[in-house]
């Protein structure tokens, strides 16, 4: 038998990126609201500047859930899918943004409306016939004020281009109007962003230092970046980037009405006969208990927020909790974030300190800032060129077919280039499509016995032309900076596990295609909120976190406006 | 250096159930001095006059956790075929990243462990055929040939010598030459030296980073730092214990 917790207003599933956000508006309201987070707290001691620890061998000091249940993957239903490779999440109080690369854009506003603005543009036949994409229930000016407070309440460093419609060079010519400017400039630049910068304006292009939750300069009581080059899968070792262990979490904590509940693996959500949720079971240590509360915010990441759902069956919710549609799963993407280019240039660049957040980013040919009226696809790929480079992967570099990759030539070629190489990183537009979609292994079972998520889906042609449209693009700024070698990478196939993985949980107003509402709410649980990339329906060609805790933000604030009627 | 190398090799015969002939023993103690010229540095030979010093390639004082005596030797061997240093320079062999392999099959890497105990008995098994010595006998360049063949998949007698045991050993041997020195590797920030990285800092300014390689190294592991060491530090907390939940 489970053992009973005293009762709470809200319980949040993971103290992430996004379930980290929720914690403070909810708070703020008087809400007492209790976190359960699978992994444990980490603080800077634990962030050393170690290539093994962090990106050989992946934290060996986090909580291992999320690597236990690691997904499997096939391109589509002619394959066994195999798990492969790793989780991309990790656990722990402040979730996967304790390490990640903490780019913090906002979604362009043709993201928010592909279909509608598809149409209107080049005709309703450009959207691919296979394509599951909807409109977003709102714009891209509903969720400006979410996307503000978010920027504040976290800190992100950026140079605006859109103040209130009115321009401003240095920033993103293409983002939509922000009400104003970023709380901090953006991150400084260096000898090679300045090199591919001075490159993209003889090319007519607008170069611009992309957003970052990172501090660029002292920030509360947080100080600005060291610049010390272990931030790709780094925690941060001064607390300069801005992830929510160390802005919303301990801010929602002062008001004492925030308790998190670490290793606390749930297991389920309990609904009743009237197809509410009552509460959470979950496992602490071997003991299972039960957490009630009137409200219930599921904020595991894409993977885990479906398979949750799809694991808690009960006899309302045969098929799964808000899965009597058959909805839950669908309209599942990862996003096209491969196929880079990579650059060899004639000399060193000076990278060694560098971060992915610091580099420049090219938005020309994204989201629909280009006429596609004699392309053969729809949206684009956002182009960054960054700065980071750790020695291990610096030895590992591509020798663009000029040695072999082993002995006394490859140790010279390593040794004279290991500084004079980069690679692109270029997020593409990405589709939901009938047929790729996430359900439950039928074969392969976690540690505890339960199912891992299974992944069948498979890029298409919009994506795969998009990526070498992108790479030709990439190639002619490599070229203009000097590079005297390129390699491209394929195109890509299958899609894997990712970071960046969307959908599952499709926020819409129609429930016969989406499972949450227009503010994360089920359809058919009414006082269970969805936060995270799955209720986002269209990738954008940028990262997806900022949109996801703007969009938490949201549902929490309306939580908290419609209490009564949705917890009452 | 006779003696030493007779000892290791008739270590190898041990634990192979003895295949080696006296005569086989003598001819490989005599291959042995060649193939160690051959592939000797001319700054490892420098350092190394006397004939007690040649074959501490690998020091008997650092003892390894998990690989034999004669698994660490064809695995050096192999090391330093992959990051060699016959150019005068230091290689995997002086970053001793056989040492870091060592450890890691004892934890992290512990899934590669069978991978190394198959592959490298079958390369000495292989090299007693070809040249009646282990593989850390052969001269540079018949390991060499061995080691190409692995990468095309074409050593029909021995399967495990596979272009897949090949990316393991080569990654791993990577990742002990250019790691942290924490971990048993890139003794003495040669690795890092070989890529012109300047080393692990707390902070770099835009000056710091102007300079580039030019910039002088830091020579020190992150657990150097006292803000990594996992020793308790009186007035310091980590992140959690602030929150007292």
């Amino acid at each position: 038998m489970a053992t009973e917790m005293p009762r709470t207003d809200v319980v949040v599933i993971g103290l992430g990126a996004v379930g980290g956000v929720a914690v403070l508006p909810l708070v703020n309201a008087g809400l007492n609201v209790i976190g359960l987070e699978a992994g444990g707290w980490m603080g800077t001691r634990d962030f050393a500047p170690d290539e093994i620890r962090n990106n050989i061998r992946d934290w060996p000091q986090a909580v291992p859930k999320a690597k236990n249940e690691i997904p499997t993957t096939r391109a589509n239903i002619n394959f066994e899918a195999v798990q492969g490779g790793g989780h991309p999440m990790m656990n722990g109080v402040g979730g996967t943004s304790l390490h990640y690369w903490a780019q913090s854009w906002r979604l362009n506003p043709w993201d928010f409306k592909t279909v509608s603005e598809t149409t209107r543009r080049y005709g309703a036949n450009r959207i691919p016939e296979d394509s599951t994409v909807e409109d977003w229930p709102f714009s891209y000016e509903d969720l400006e004020p979410f996307y503000d407070r978010v920027e504040y309440a976290l800190g992100v460093s950026g140079n605006a281009g859109n103040i209130q419609g009115t321009l401003h060079a240095g920033g993103n010519q293409f983002e939509g109007p922000r009400s104003r400017s970023y709380p901090m400039p953006g991150l400084r630049s260096s000898g090679f962003t300045d090199m591919m910068g001075e490159a993209a304006r003889t090319l007519g292009w607008h170069p611009f230092q992309g957003p970052a939750a990172i501090n660029s300069e002292v920030y509360g009581d947080r100080p600005g970046c060291f610049y010390h080059g272990f931030c790709d899968r780094g925690g941060c070792h001064v607390a300069a980037k801005s992830s929510t262990a160390v802005t919303t979490i301990p801010e929602a904590l002062k008001s004492g009405r925030l308790k998190v509940v670490t290793h606390a693996r749930v297991l389920r959500i309990v609904n009743n006969a009237d197809g509410r949720v009552t509460g959470v079971e979950y496992l602490s240590g071997n003991q299972v208990m039960f957490q009630p509360a009137d409200a219930v915010l599921l904020a595991s990441h894409t993977y885990e927020n479906s398979r949750l759902l799809l694991l808690s069956r009960s006899k309302e919710f045969p098929e799964g909790l808000a899965n009597n549609s058959g909805q839950v799963g669908q309209h599942y993407l990862s996003h096209h974030q491969g196929a880079p280019v990579i650059a060899l240039f004639p000399r060193n660049l000076n990278n060694w300190y560098g971060l992915p957040a610091q580099g420049v980013a090219i938005d020309e040919w994204a989201d629909d800032n280009f006429d596609h009226g004699d392309l053969d696809f729809i949206g684009g790929g956002n182009l960054w060129a960054h700065t980071d480079r750790k020695p291990i992967s610096a030895a590992k570099m591509s020798t663009f077919d000029l040695v072999p990759n082993w002995g006394a030539k490859w140790k010279a070629f390593i040794s004279e280039n290991a500084d004079r190489t980069n690679a692109s990183y270029i997020q593409k537009t990405t589709l939901p499509y009938r047929g790729n979609y996430l359900d439950l292994d039928p074969l392969v079972k976690d540690r505890l016995g339960l199912p891992v998520i299974r992944i069948t889906a498979e890029y298409r042609q919009n994506e795969l032309r998009i990526a070498a449209f992108t790479q030709d693009r990439m190639e002619e700024w490599y070229r203009a900076a000097g590079a005297v070698q390129i390699i491209r990478a394929p195109l890509g196939s299958a899609m894997g596990t990712s970071t960046h993985a969307y959908g599952g949980t499709r926020m819409g107003d129609d429930p016969a295609t989406n499972v949450t509402d227009r503010f994360g709410f089920a359809h058919e649980a009414p006082n269970l909120g969805i936060l995270g990339a799955s209720v986002m329906g269209t990738s954008g060609s940028r990262n997806p976190t900022l949109t996801a805790q703007a969009l938490a933000w949201r549902t929490a604030e309306h939580l908290v406006a419609n209490w009564e009627s949705i917890a009452g | 250096m006779d003696n030493n190398k007779k000892n290791c090799i008739a270590q190898n015969q041990s634990q192979e159930g003895g295949g080696l002939s006296r005569r086989d023993l003598l001819k490989g103690a005599g291959l042995t001095g060649a193939a160690l010229i051959a592939a000797g540095s001319g700054a490892a030979m420098a350092q190394t006059p006397s004939l007690q010093a040649a074959p501490s390639r690998i020091p008997v004082a650092e003892a390894f956790e998990t690989l034999t005596s004669a698994e660490s030797a064809a695995l050096d061997a192999f090391a330093s075929r992959i990051i060699p240093s016959d150019d005068g320079t230091p290689g995997a062999r002086e970053a001793r990243a056989v040492h870091f392999i060592d450890r890691g099959l004892t934890g992290a890497m512990a899934v590669s462990r069978d991978q190394y105990a198959v592959g490298l008995a079958a390369l000495d098994s292989l090299a007693m055929e070809r040249g009646g010595v282990a593989f850390s006998f052969l001269s540079a360049s018949e390991q060499d040939a061995i080691i190409e063949a692995m990468t095309q998949n074409a050593i029909a007698a021995y399967p495990m010598l596979n272009a897949g045991f090949f990316n393991t050993v080569r990654t791993h041997t990577i990742e002990g030459t250019f790691s942290d020195p924490y971990y048993g590797g890139n003794r003495d920030f040669v690795g890092w030296a070989l890529l012109g990285y300047p080393g692990v800092r707390i902070a770099s300014s835009a000056d710091d980073v102007s300079q580039g390689s030019a910039l002088a190294p830091s020579r020190q592991s992150a657990y150097d730092m006292p803000a990594y060491t996992k020793d308790p530090v009186a007035g310091v907390q980590s992140g959690g214990a602030n929150h007292g939940h």
